[in-house]
């Protein structure tokens, strides 16, 4: 019971940050574009890496919550 | 509801047990295997549709690869390539009623992050020999090794939970919208699972190629 709300919390509060991270970054990537539109093919292509590269974080919290329902090492 | 987790077997060859995604994969394979087959059969510089379709496929993806690696691409399309087609083949194929993809258990991520992982190192000895290749770990900063160590693990397994993670929470979320309303209400996720299949297969695959460009020293990571 009490793991399943420790997996919410960790999904929960986990995506924040990296929410805003890749908001920020598809922003400045959209700038970017707009501002050199010849050049969208290089910066989408290091776009997808760096969300890829952000998304990490959320991933893990994602990770650490599958364990908690799943295959919780708290419950014997 | 089962664990994403535990493999779901299907049957045994033998003492080995078969699970659902080995099959899937293996039917995803010799699909692929098919259609090469197929369209490359006969190959001609004035060949058929299916061929002039494989050819803008191949293409692209050699055009991409060149262009984060900075060299010629063909020592490592057989490998890359196929990663992207497998992969793309392999998101997609739960629009097929009743076949789930492979990538939403975590044995076939697994797999092809250990793959990933060798031939990193594997490139990066061929290209730099043994104190290239060692050495650059030690750039920038020799006190930055542990961390550098570090991070060949995590990446990877960065990379195989990303896959896995996006696969099976889209999957999860489908069959909680069908648990709840069963008829039209997940058509559009499933058109968003289309989307999430292939972009998926195109990040695994161009961290992959950035991943080995930064071991033969193309790219700076």
């Amino acid at each position: 019971m009490i793991s399943a709300l420790g997996a919410a919390i960790a999904v929960g509060l986990g995506a924040i940050g990296p929410g805003i991270g890749e908001g920020l970054a598809l922003a400045a990537a959209m700038d970017a574009i707009a501002r050199q539109p010849e050049a969208a093919g290089t910066i989408s292509r290091t776009l997808f890496v760096g969300l890829a590269m952000i998304e990490t974080m959320a991933i893990y919290c994602l990770v650490i919550a599958l364990l908690l329902l799943y295959a919780n090492p708290f419950v014997g | 509801m089962q664990s994403p987790f535990g493999p779901q077997i299907l049957f045994h060859l033998g003492p080995v047990p078969i699970s659902e995604a080995v099959a899937t994969t293996w039917a995803v394979m010799a699909a692929l295997t098919l259609v090469s087959w197929l369209g490359l059969r006969r190959a001609r510089p004035d060949g058929g549709p299916l061929q002039a379709a494989l050819e803008i496929l191949v293409t692209t993806i050699e055009g991409q690869v060149r262009a984060v690696l900075q060299r010629d691409p063909g020592g490592y399309m057989p490998l890359l390539g196929t990663l992207f087609l497998f992969l793309a083949a392999a998101n997609l194929s739960p629009m097929l009623p009743g076949v789930q993809a492979p990538t939403s258990r975590i044995e076939t991520p697994m797999a092809l992050a250990a793959i990933v992982f060798l031939s990193i190192h594997w490139y990066g000895l061929r290209n730099q020999g043994l104190a290239g290749y060692l050495g650059h770990f030690l750039k920038p900063n020799p006190l930055l090794l542990p961390l550098t160590l570090l991070s060949e693990f995590t990446r990877i397994l960065s990379l195989m939970v990303r896959l896995f993670g996006n696969m099976m929470s889209h999957e999860l979320i489908l069959a909680i919208l069908v648990y709840l309303a069963g008829f039209v209400l997940p058509v559009p996720f499933m058109i968003l699972g289309l989307l999430i299949g292939l972009i998926q297969a195109y990040i695994f695959t161009i961290l992959a190629t950035v991943f080995i460009g930064a071991a033969i020293g193309a790219v700076d990571s």
